[in-house]
């Protein structure tokens, strides 16, 4: 077993109500206060399946860990190219573009904040965190969907295992990446995938099984292949469900990107746990609502992406001129 | 007249093991009861027909009796239980699935009752849907689809997207949709069922009108039997899934095989069905004569007095209060006119009009009082 894996009784006093000693949390776990509990039989099959997959797949372990690693650290160059005024520019014309005006000030200040605060470059890391753990959520999530929404078997089999990763409490996942993927960013981003999938399968799953019978019909009457069908029926007409699912997955990476800060992860949740590990709240809160405004932000902006193009800007703004000029 | 689609003792069995149902709904089992007591139903049973290329072939049902099951067994998007689909002498049963996709995409153009319109589709995309199946390049099949929507008027909306538009106009996109392919054969599920009375008899109208332009082979199922009698050139009746029976208006109002099929006529407004040659009777006095002059003709006592050539042809009519009236000037009724149609003329003219053939030939005459008892055929 990995050091550090086990059992570690905190010592965590209470007098008078106020905490003398905080210590351990440096793995995520909030210990039971009043009994240390010890893994059951269960648990210990659990740990020996996890010790067998180290002892003989570990170089599959190696490449995944060498992709993902690749991918985050290309996703944060990438983020880091601009300068953070650049940036912040950049997000709120998008803004400006696909959601609102003040939505796009909402963006322009928000970052503003978050540069004042200091906290420009956790930020950029938790944000490539993010995309890269939503990125490959989407990739591994949106096939599973729609292979679900098809064949009925697949879906069986898959259902209890999306309840099991949604129900579980998300600091379970950081145990088994740590053990797996040692800690840092790689293991962040498995916990957070496996954390932030369920969404996106379901609803892609939801959409498709949702689309009108008549309109599945329509498209068979005129000759659709089964691909044809998928494509130019299904998938369209599931679209703005799947694109919820995209949003959802995308607000969960976040939340628990943040979270995977205690395996290293790294980013602004490092700032909101040096906040509670030194009981400070004002730097808690000031990682706080960095956090806040990155989840914002990142809702708008991937809710936009479901948006119909008339209710842009962009399409009010020629609506007007075309108003404008006509007599 | 060669049969486009034909089919051949057809069975469709919903709710369990076919085979042993068949036999047993084949032999003289109350449907209903075995329904209760099996949960077995059959959707149509034992269907033959024939429909021939060009024809207005409407299938006349209440709802549940099997008739939309009857045109998706025609496309192949309900595979029968027994029995078999012929389209154009081509088997559907023994086409693979490409085949039968083919065949959809050249041959089959459908319209359904609910519209089914893709909403992510502009119009125009919505109207080129079958040829984008086919694989036709962009330019092209917006072109095409671009004729549809200008033949049915729509030409002007092709940017909007279908939810911006009314029922009617939404229903001519799914017409559009379908005629954009070009195809031979119409499938049509209830496609007007869902719409206003006036815009569904504007929609009836263009159906002519394009029946009228290009023949194609159209199979309609509808629920009201007014739009069967005005827009089909033959009606089956169908209830139960079964067809109760087949043919021209007239004939099943005339003729009608039992009485669930009269009992389909009763509310019908008889006028509009009957052919005005079907009432037409011989005139007491009618002269076949080629060669008579006036003088001979004003020899002949009665009134009035019709005379036809060796031919059969009218050569005209004499009165007693107009005198001889020219056949040129005759007021004249032509067979397959409805007697609807008819009943200004005969009301107006001051001897009954004579009925002529599609030749010229004279068929008899009808009097107000054949039509008045026309009207009252005992149903």
């Amino acid at each position: 077993m990995l050091p550090g894996c086990g059992y570690t009784p905190s010592t965590v006093a209470f007098s008078g109500g106020r905490p003398l000693t905080l210590q351990a949390l440096s793995f995520g776990f909030i210990h039971d206060f009043a009994a240390v509990h010890q893994a059951g039989a269960l648990g210990l099959a659990v740990d020996g399946a996890v010790v067998w997959l180290l002892t003989y797949a570990q170089s599959l372990f190696d490449v995944v860990n060498t992709g993902v690693m690749a991918l985050v650290v290309w996703t944060e160059h990438l983020l880091r190219a601009p300068s953070p005024w650049t940036f912040a520019l950049i997000v709120s014309g998008l803004g400006l573009w696909r959601v609102s005006g003040g939505f796009s000030l909402f963006a322009l200040l928000g970052m503003n904040l978050v540069l004042a605060m200091g906290l420009w470059d956790p930020m950029i890391s938790t944000l490539s965190l993010v995309l890269t753990a939503s990125f490959l959520a989407l990739l591994i999530g949106l096939p599973m969907g729609v292979l679900s929404a098809r064949l009925q078997p697949v879906w069986r089999l898959l259902r209890p295992c999306l309840d099991l990763m949604q129900t579980m409490p998300a600091f379970v996942y950081l145990i088994p990446a740590v053990m797996l993927f040692s800690t840092g960013a790689v293991p962040a981003i498995i916990a957070t995938l496996v954390f932030a999938m369920p969404p996106v399968v379901r609803l892609t799953q939801l959409g498709i099984r949702q689309v009108p019978a008549d309109l599945i019909e329509a498209g068979r009457a005129f000759g659709c292949s089964e691909l044809q069908l998928l494509w130019k029926v299904q998938m369209p007409s599931a679209l703005p469900t799947v694109m919820s699912g995209v949003n959802q997955t995308i607000m969960l990476a976040l939340s628990m990107v943040v979270i995977a800060s205690m395996i290293g992860g790294g980013g602004l949740g490092d700032v909101v746990l040096r906040g509670i590990q030194q009981l400070d709240v004002g730097l808690g809160f000031e990682g706080g609502i960095s956090v806040v405004i990155l989840a914002v932000i990142l809702d708008r902006l991937s809710q936009s992406l479901m948006l119909d193009g008339e209710r842009t800007v962009a399409a009010r703004s020629r609506r007007w001129l075309s108003l404008w000029r006509t007599p | 007249m060669s049969s486009e689609i034909c089919l051949d003792s057809l069975w469709k069995i919903y709710g369990g093991s076919s085979d042993l149902a068949i036999k047993q709904l084949d032999s003289d089992v109350d449907p209903l009861d075995f329904y209760q007591r099996t949960g077995i139903r059959a959707a149509v049973r034992d269907v033959s027909l024939e429909v021939e290329i060009g024809e207005i072939f409407v299938v006349m049902g209440l709802s549940g009796s099997g008739k939309s099951t009857l045109l998706r067994l025609v496309n192949g998007l309900v595979r029968p239980c027994s029995g078999e689909v012929r389209i154009q002498g081509l088997s559907l049963s023994s086409l693979s699935s490409e085949e039968l996709n083919k065949l959809r995409r050249e041959q089959m153009g459908m319209v359904f009752q609910s519209f089914a319109l893709f909403p992510h589709r502009t119009v125009i995309d919505n109207a080129a849907f079958g040829l984008e199946v086919a694989g036709m390049p962009k330019r092209q099949r917006r072109d095409l689809a671009f004729k549809a929507l200008e033949r049915v008027g729509l030409a002007d909306e092709c940017r909007k997207r279908p939810d911006q538009l009314s029922g009617g106009m939404q229903q001519r996109v799914g017409l559009a949709r379908a005629l954009a392919l070009d195809p031979p054969i119409l499938l049509m599920d209830e496609a007007f069922s869902a719409l206003d009375p006036l815009i569904r008899s504007d929609m009836q109208e263009l159906l002519l009108e394009l029946q009228a332009e290009r023949q194609r082979t159209i199979v309609f199922i509808s629920h009201d039997l007014d739009e069967a009698i005005r827009l089909g050139d033959r009606i089956a009746l169908m209830k139960d899934g079964q067809v109760l029976q087949c043919g021209q208006a007239q004939s099943l109002l005339c003729e009608p095989a039992s009485t669930a099929v009269r009992h389909f006529f009763r509310d019908i407004d008889v006028a509009a069905v009957l052919d005005v040659a079907s009432i037409a009777s011989m005139p007491d006095q009618l002269l076949v004569d080629g060669v008579s002059s006036r003088p001979e003709l004003d020899a002949v006592v009665g009134d009035p007095v019709y005379v036809l050539d060796e031919s059969k042809q009218l050569r005209g009519v004499r009165t007693r209060s107009d005198g001889w009236i020219e056949a040129s000037q005759v007021s004249t009724l032509r067979s397959g006119m409805r007697v609807r149609e008819a009943m200004p003329l005969v009301a107006s003219l001051a001897y009954p009009p004579p009925v002529l053939n599609t030749d010229g030939c004279f068929l008899g005459v009808v009097t107000p009082l054949q039509l008045l008892r026309s009207l009252e055929v005992d149903l």
